[in-house]
Parts: structure tokens; sequence; C-alpha cells
């Protein structure tokens, strides 16, 4: 068949379907468009697929074959969308994915924890019997302003506020938390030395000041600030860490994949941690803001809220949504 | 070829083309969403500023959604484009050529900052130049694709000319070259369109007189097409 021949004969298909990628395009404002008009869409498609790959064996012009290539290509995006249905997702997720993921990736939750725990006790030990080290691990500035922070004699605890910046304490610590988790993970790709470091560090530094705070005597201002968000923020910074050493993990060791395949595979696994992160992430900046900062409340009454809400994370982690196979 | 494209296979058989973008253009880009942030910092930081220190978390919780979640917004909603690569008309796509959806934009936008590192995009600069579809590192692992939206150039249509029989049947590639040349000649300049036809002078038929050969090449693609007599 003819160039020519062949445009006419298929010319009002191609129309066609290209008013129905427009009716398809998401847009804004655009109403929704009713099945009837797109049940024809996957017929037409074919048609068009059809269409070039004729073009292309019987060598029709160039111009053609891109003016096709061009429909196939949209109508593709178009058809291999995916479903969004965000808020169903959100809820499936806490419910049953995000404990299965961590549950599934234990390996490298558990060595997260390990390198964010250990060497942050030996360094809790270590300013215990020497309470000078602490200046070798944090500078002098930072840790007179910490001081400052937890001094017994003021009424309001955790970086100098009153009771008007609740608020803004909680959106300084999503954006602050958050941004950290989000470094340790992406720190992962380059060989997961970039998620080592946010880990040690800060593993570290909480060991440092935990044992300096002791050493001052402001235990109950500080414990009594972080019993109640403790469990949340460091267990979201530790499951940051599992995902980005799982990134990082597949750059040194592809095992039986192209190591460009390997760190998609564990781009997409541990992106859920990632997600979970997150989640965890956010009830901590909301406890730290609106519960560890008021000193209306016992001491006893906050180290009680703390314990269960390690009891809840562990728990949660290690047995919801265990019922329902993935 | 020497274009910088990357071939992907669609269920229906058939290989599509993809265009990729290179660093000019999705540097560019990145300028654009970079001015543009900065402008909606602009604009919250006065709206918030109404509200003290409720409008002072507002603005930090907003920071943060702005600068972690404003490429991925946009790429999730709007068939893989910000408001810069869309002005520089490129897009993300997955690297089977469908649309990006949610896990891999944030995957690809939260690894920025190791793109960052160590110091003005300095890994994600090389981590382009050392494979062959300009991926930087969060591409990489969210096997993603920056390319080209596909403009597509519709030929004029050229003189109604008659068609003009070839002296000699030609061979597939021969009629290809013959007919994409009439198809671009309207975007040539004439003295290039003289220059190339002049190859093809001393095959072409002297009986057309003193017509020139690049209409007579014009002719010819009609011909080839299915033109055959004058409609």
């Amino acid at each position: 068949m003819r160039q020519e021949e062949f445009e006419q004969r298929y010319q009002s298909d191609w129309q066609t379907f290209e008013q129905s990628i427009e009716l398809a395009k998401p847009g804004w404002g655009k109403a929704k468009v009713s099945k009837a008009q797109l049940a024809e869409f996957s017929s037409q498609y074919r048609l068009v697929c059809y269409c070039l790959s004729l073009a292309r064996e019987r060598q029709y012009s160039p111009y053609l074959i891109q003016f096709l290539e061009n429909l196939v290509f949209q109508g593709h995006q178009i058809f291999y969308q995916k479903r969004l249905g965000v808020f169903r997702r959100i809820y499936q997720f806490i419910l049953f994915d995000f404990p299965n993921q961590v549950r599934q990736q234990a390996k490298f939750v558990w060595i997260a924890t390990a390198i964010f725990y250990f060497p942050g006790l030996i360094v809790f030990f270590l300013t215990l019997v020497f309470p000078e080290l602490i200046y070798a691990v944090v500078d002098a500035d930072m840790v007179g302003r910490i001081e400052a922070m937890y001094d017994p004699s003021l009424d309001r605890i955790g970086r100098e506020r009153q009771s008007d910046t609740d608020f803004m304490m909680f959106g300084f610590y999503i954006r602050n938390n958050i941004g950290i988790a989000f470094q340790c993970f992406a720190g992962g790709i380059l060989a997961t030395l970039g998620t080592l470091f946010y880990l040690l560090y800060n593993g570290i530094f909480f060991g440092a000041i935990d044992a300096h705070i002791i050493n001052i005597g402001y235990q109950e201002t500080f414990y009594s600030f972080v019993a109640g968000h403790s469990s949340y923020e460091l267990t979201g910074i530790v499951l940051s860490g599992a995902a980005g050493l799982q990134l990082g993990w597949a750059v040194i060791a592809p095992g039986a994949y192209s190591r460009k395949q390997a760190i998609v595979n564990a781009g997409r696994k541990s992106i859920s941690l990632v997600y979970g992160a997150i989640f965890l992430l956010l009830i901590a900046a909301f406890v730290e803001a609106f519960w560890s900062s008021t000193t209306s409340i016992a001491p006893n009454v906050k180290y009680t809220v703390g314990i269960i809400g390690w009891i809840v994370v562990i728990a949660y982690l290690t047995l919801m949504g265990r019922g329902r196979r993935q | 070829m020497l274009d910088t494209t990357r071939a992907v296979e669609v269920p229906e058989g058939i290989t599509l083309s993809l265009p990729v973008a290179g660093y000019v253009s999705r540097a560019l880009a990145f300028l654009v969403d970079l001015i543009i942030r900065f402008v909606i910092f602009i604009g919250l930081s006065w709206i918030f500023s109404i509200f003290d220190r409720l409008g002072d978390g507002l603005l930090l919780l907003s920071v943060f959604l702005v600068e972690w979640f404003y490429p991925v917004f946009f790429e999730v909603f709007w068939l893989g484009q910000t408001p810069g690569k869309k002005v520089m008309g490129i897009l993300v796509v997955n690297d089977d050529g469908t649309p990006i959806n949610w896990s891999s934009s944030i995957i690809r936008n939260l690894l920025r900052f190791a793109d960052f590192l160590p110091a003005f995009w300095a890994f994600g600069l090389i981590s382009m130049m050392l494979n062959r579809d300009f991926k930087r590192l969060g591409d990489l692992a969210a096997g993603t694709l920056v390319i080209h939206q596909r403009e597509v150039i519709s030929p004029q249509s050229n003189h109604d000319a008659e068609g003009l029989a070839p002296k000699t049947p030609l061979k597939l590639d021969e009629q290809s070259a013959i007919i994409a040349y009439s198809d671009r000649i309207e975007r040539m300049t004439q003295a290039r369109a003289d220059e190339l036809a002049r190859y093809l002078t001393p095959w072409l038929q002297n009986s057309q007189g003193n017509q020139s050969s690049a209409l007579q090449i014009v002719r010819m693609a009609r011909w080839l097409k299915g033109r055959r007599e004058k409609e």
C-alpha cells in the first residue's frame, strides 16, 4: 500500500485517537470523563500501534512515523498510568504494608539499629566516666545551649519557649527531623557512606549529650522531655537508615542483577521504610511539640507515657499486619 | 545514530524511541523551578507573617513541603512535568516509558540531596556523565528517565506536482531517502535544496526539459507515495 492511500485510510482513526487522548489527559478543572466515552480507547490505541509498525516496516516517510510515534507515546502514557487512590493506600500501608516491610527487611533494620545505638552507648558510658569527653564530641557552644535548655530552674523545657510557640516548634521538628531522615536515606546511594555517617554521628551525639546531662544532674528535666517522643523519633531515624543501607548495599553487592537493576529494586523496596519513617517522625514531632514540653505534668506520668510509646512501637512493628499475606 | 535516544519495547510489540534530555535543558529547568520556589517562599512568608508564631509554624511546615515535595507534586499530577520542565519541554517518565508514579517520583526527588553532595551537584553531574541516559543518582535509584517532549512537525504539502516515475526501480531505503527529501524541502533554503539535489542530477531523466533536479525529486516522491496522475 502506498503512503497516501495508507494515510487516507487511517486518517480518521488517528484523529479520533487524538481526541480520546485529549479527553483522557488529566487537567485542572476538567470534568471526569465518563467511561463510555473512552470505552474504545484500548482498541484505538492498538490500532495506532499497528499503524506505526506497518509504517516502519514499509519505510514510510519519517514525518509520518514521527507523527505516529508521538501518538503511540501519548497513548502509552495514558494507558499505563497507575490508579492513585491515595487515602486508601495510606490506610493500607499503615495497617499492613509498613510493619510487614520492616519485618521483611529485618536484616537491614537490625544492622541500622546496631550502627545507631552501639557506638552511641559506648560514648555514653565513656562520657559518664570521663565527663570532659563531651567537648571532644560536641562543641562547647552547643553544650552551653543544651545546658540552658534543660536547666531545671526554667518552667518550660526543650529549646527555650513560651506557650504560644508549640505550633512553631511542630513545624520546626517536622522540617528538621524529617529532613535529616531524608538525608540519611539519600546518603545511602553513595555505597552506604552517607547513611553510615548520619547514623554514627547522631548516635554518638545523643550518647554524649545524654551522659553529659546526667553528669551535671539535669536528668529529670531532660528525660521527662525526651521520654514521650523518643520511641517514634529514634525508630524513625533507624528505619530511614535501614532504607539507606539497603540502597547502598545494592551498589556494593548487586547479587544476581545488574548493578543498575539492583539499585532500582532496592529503591523500590526501601522507599516503604522511608514512608514509615515519615509516619513515625510525624507522630514524634506532634508529641514533641504538644506533649513533651509541658511542665504541668508530673515526670513519672511522662516516663510512663514514654515507656508505653516504646511498647507500642515495638508491638506495632513486630505484630501488626501479620494476618494478611501480601 | 548520533541522537541520544533510548529504545523501549512496549507490550503492544513495538519499540518507542525516547529522546533523552541532556544537562543543559535539565539544569535550566531546575533553575526555573528554583526561582518559582523562591517566589513561593516569599509569598508564603508574607502571608504567614500575619499569624505571628502560628504563622512561623505554618511557614516551617510549608517550607518543608515545598523543599522536598514540590517536584513530586507536579511530576505526579502533571504527567511528569514541573513548571520548569514544562518551560524546557522535558518530562520525567519511568524507564519503560510509563508515566511516573508516587514512589519513583519520591525516590528521585529525595535523592536530590545525594546528587548535590559533596558540593554543587557534583555527584549528580558525574553520574550523568557516566551513563548513556544522563541519569543522576536519583534517576538511577528510581528507574526514571528525563526525556524531551516530542514536537510533531507536519510536512508542508509541497506544490501539487504531478507524480514522476523513477527511471529504474528503487530499493526501499532509496525510496525513503527521496520521500524524506521532499518532506523536508520546505524547511531548507533553496541553495541547500539544490545542492542536495545535484547529487542525483546525473541519474535523473533529461526528458523533463529544464525542470530543476529538486522539483523532479519532489515529483518522484509524490509518485512513490502513491500519486500517479494529477487529480
